[in-house]
């Protein structure tokens, strides 16, 4: 529709130049402003009777596929898994009967409630492109939950998203982890306990946007205002440690940038690098050396393949379409088999979506990458397919350990497929969020519409 | 204008075959000579000399055929000096032919034809009345030897980008284009007195009103791009005033007046993977095509990502998810898209006498789980090759050989 013809490559185009237990708490400093209690996650699990889904394709992305197999969820968790599962006499039986079952989808690189449809200027809150260093900006502060968008990825099976700030800047803002059920406020939907991202950005977009104002407008220029916000960081960091500890006098003054750049020194949020070319990436990786902090995972990275021994060794995600290239010069080495040759070199690659169309289909991005893998001869079990859009997705976000896997003692995170999930023909009949039967595609009750729709075709 | 190819014979053998015109035939050889096929079916003499392939366990169907992107008209979408697709300042650019834009050595054209679309649109882009569209294989060394026909329709906007067009309201677009039609009917009457400026001003340039006479005397389709149903009946409405063939594109609420579209007997050009709202199509819907071939309409797949046109597939495949039976999809993407382009002659079909373009998949050619194991365009068999496949060869080992 919009995207007729040539309008899908300016379309593209804008979308990219936007660009545990709960996680365990962060080691806080007393200024760590992570879920500082203003601004907590005041998300509630929705009651559920237990449900026995049976006789089912069970992949759990923790290494099994079993056939026949059964799952029940009770409480917003995992019960147990396996060949025969007991259902206790309340719970509600699903006959799984030539369906398959995965963990709940989960997207590191979503715009959804910062980019809502019906994408007119009065919902494009994802850029604050008025500095090429935003770290002050949350993303949480921009999303919007009746963005007709987010029950369109909950019936892809989406469980968890990633929303990110774009990327015109060097350093965007804040992310924020959101649990993909229909909410009134973002704060319903923020996931408890999960740290923030900071959203990075090299390249071709910082320096579009920044040339004509005032710079950078070169790629060592970006380098440069990395280094130069990192340095203030430093600073600030110290003046406020060494006031904790003597509490000399007034505290020192507050700065939003510094307090989030700080959080990533201190190794509290998880730096999540929207990067396309392998040297710029290589760069990146140094800058982290240098002021002594990880990077979570590259964003985009469609030259990831070129450097996947080094990312492994970094133990740095990262976050690539399966298809998707061209639409800019940073882009055109994009490969089909570029999370399989990670996978190879023993890499986290994660299949994202960016787009609030792809997001409605990360099976079938993770099909189509684990495919063309296989065809050329590099070795990817269906299972570490799986995990590019479940576990892996979790670790990037720092939440594999309560999410992300069909395993006992995790959050009833659940979706019930009509096929393979990694064949075309595969829709989500059913989709638990934390236990919760948030979508079925069967029962118009259970098909959250926003405000957004209603009056509407 | 099928370049003249050294006599070759190619036989297909073992395959299931797809021929699109009628049913599948298993256990068939595509027997292709001199870049046609001259014979399908169980009983087909193997001349000595051909080329065997052995296809056994394949599935074998015509070339898909992708009605829309820009496929020769744009390399890098960022890079301008790359992009030949459009005019920039023309709000009527009715004479604008993309044929000499065309880029035969763009990078876009092996990573498409590898994987098994072998003909395309190539449309003009712009805000209004964008010029005209060809049709091209993805083989050839010239502009000449690519282009099947020119100009296969004359494509214009009638949705919110075109409302700058009429001065900012979609009546102000309607009203442009039949201002401008009008203006082309009595150009085509007195040119004479065009020329000799003896009549008022008309709306549009000798040229424009030049190439819009193929239009009206319904010889080249005017493909209108319009997804609100509003905007859809406003395209429907026009082309019944003026008698024009008709193909509607994009078609978002196309399914609200599927009826009405039938009844017109007009094809409609859609994406079966788009259901995100926007003013201009709020009830946008992946039940789309399904709906819209229900009712009767003609319906062609498309997909619209110039650098992915190798997902034509996969709108297919989504489109059978959401309703369209497998055989309907199928033609959506080959011998229906010819027929509404007017090559149906040449092409979309497994056919004799029709150009050999032929994919050999390994299976259902929707599935990701299926490769391309062969493809022929024009009875030439492509080396499975593209700038993409050359980096992953590079750097399958690390580190790499320069």
């Amino acid at each position: 529709m919009r995207l007729y013809l040539a309008s899908a490559l300016l379309l593209l185009a804008a979308a990219c130049a936007s660009g545990g237990r709960s996680a365990p708490p962060p080691a806080a400093a007393p200024q760590d402003t992570t879920d500082r209690p203003p601004y907590a996650s005041t998300y509630q699990r929705r009651p559920n009777q237990p449900v026995l889904i049976r006789n089912a394709t069970i992949m759990t992305a923790a290494g099994q596929e079993i056939a026949a197999g059964s799952i029940l969820l009770r409480d917003g968790r995992i019960v147990a898994v396996g060949a025969t599962v007991d259902a206790p006499g309340d719970a509600t039986v699903v006959d799984g009967t030539g369906k398959w079952v995965t963990p709940g989808l989960i997207d590191t690189h979503s715009h959804l409630g910062v980019y809502a449809a019906p994408s007119t200027p009065a919902e494009s809150d994802g850029n604050e492109a008025t500095s090429p260093v935003t770290a002050e900006v949350w993303a949480e502060h921009s999303v919007w939950p009746q963005d007709p968008q987010i029950p369109l990825a909950i019936a892809g099976g989406i469980t968890t998203i990633q929303a990110l700030p774009g990327s015109a800047n060097l350093v965007g803002g804040r992310s924020a982890v959101l649990r993909l059920v229909p909410a009134r406020s973002v704060q319903e939907m923020k996931f408890p306990g999960a740290r923030y991202g900071v959203k990075m950005a090299c390249g071709e977009n910082p320096k579009r946007v920044y040339g004509s104002r005032g710079g950078p407008s070169t790629r060592m220029g970006n380098m440069a205002g990395y280094r130069n916000a990192f340095i203030a960081a430093q600073n600030y960091r110290r003046r406020w440690d060494k006031w904790i500890k003597d509490h000399q006098g007034d505290p020192p003054d507050r700065n939003l940038r510094n307090e989030t750049l700080a959080e990533v020194l201190r190794g509290n949020i998880y730096v999540q690098n929207h990067c396309y070319r392998a040297d710029e990436m290589m760069q990146m990786l140094d800058l982290a050396r240098e002021f002594g902090f990880k990077i979570r995972s590259f964003h985009h990275a469609v030259e990831a393949y070129k450097i996947a021994d080094a990312l492994a060794r970094e133990g740095t995600a990262a976050s690539v379409w399966a298809d998707w290239w061209g639409f800019k010069e940073e882009a055109m080495d994009g490969i089909h088999e570029n999370a399989a040759l990670l996978q190879q070199a023993g890499a986290r690659p994660v299949i994202h979506s960016d787009s609030e169309s792809g997001i409605q289909r990360l099976n079938q991005e993770a099909a189509k990458a684990m495919y063309a893998g296989q065809r050329a001869g590099i070795a990817v079990t269906r299972d570490q397919a799986l995990r590019w859009i479940t576990a892996n997705a979790a670790w990037v976000l720092g939440i594999d350990s309560v999410t992300g896997t069909l395993e006992a003692g995790k959050m009833a995170d659940v979706v019930v497929w009509s096929h393979d999930p990694f064949s075309v023909y595969a829709r989500a009949l059913q989709v638990y969020n934390d236990g919760w039967l948030v979508y079925d595609r069967n029962d118009p009750s259970h098909q959250p519409r926003t405000d957004f729709m209603l009056g509407r075709p | 204008m099928i370049a003249i190819l050294l006599a070759q014979t190619i036989a297909i053998t073992g395959g299931t075959v797809y021929p699109v015109s009628g049913p599948k035939i298993d256990h068939a050889t595509v027997l292709i000579r001199d870049g046609r096929i001259v014979a399908v079916g169980t009983n087909v003499a193997v001349p000595a000399g051909a080329t065997r392939i052995d296809a056994a366990g394949t599935w074998v169907t015509p070339g898909l055929i992708d009605g829309g992107g820009q496929l020769g008209l744009t390399e890098i979408g960022a890079v301008q000096g790359t992009n030949d697709g459009g005019l920039r300042d023309s709000a009527v650019a009715a004479s604008f032919n993309v044929s000499e834009g065309l880029n035969p050595a763009s990078v876009l054209i092996p990573v498409t034809r590898i994987e098994g679309v072998t003909t395309a649109l190539a449309a003009p882009s712009g805000n209004f009345l964008r010029g005209q569209a060809v049709l091209i294989d993805l083989d050839g060394r010239t502009i000449e030897a690519m282009v099947i026909k020119s100009p296969v329709g004359m494509v214009v906007n009638l949705n919110e980008n075109s409302k700058g067009a009429g001065g900012g309201s979609r009546a102000g677009a309607a009203a442009r284009l039949r201002r401008v039609l009008t203006d082309a009917r009595i150009y085509a009457q007195r040119r004479n007195d065009f020329q000799r400026a003896q009549i008022q001003p008309l709306s549009a340039s000798a040229a424009d009103l030049e190439a819009l006479q193929p239009v009206l005397r319904g010889e080249v389709p005017l493909i209108a791009v319009a997804n609100r149903q509003s905007d859809i009946a406003t395209a429907l409405r026009i082309a019944r005033e003026f008698r024009l063939r008709l193909i509607l594109a994009g078609a978002a609420e196309g399914w609200q007046i599927a009826d009405q579209i039938a009844a017109a007997g007009v094809p409609v050009m859609v994406q079966a993977m788009d259901n995100v709202p926007t003013y201009d199509g709020l009830g946008i819907r992946y039940e789309n095509a399904a709906l819209l071939a229900k009712a009767g309409v003609k319906v062609v797949l498309m997909e619209t990502d110039t650098h992915n046109s190798r997902n034509l597939r996969q709108q297919a495949g989504n489109a059978v998810s959401y309703g369209m039976a497998w055989e309907q999809a199928l033609r959506s993407v080959t011998l229906t898209t010819a027929e509404v382009f007017g090559v149906a002659d040449r092409y979309g079909s497994l056919e004799p006498g029709k150009v050999a373009n032929v994919v050999v998949w390994s299976g259902d050619p929707f599935e990701f789980a299926t490769g391309v194991e062969h493809v022929y365009i024009r009875g030439r068999e492509i080396p499975l090759r593209s700038r993409q496949t050359e980096l992953l060869e590079r750097y399958k080992t690390l580190p790499p050989r320069y």
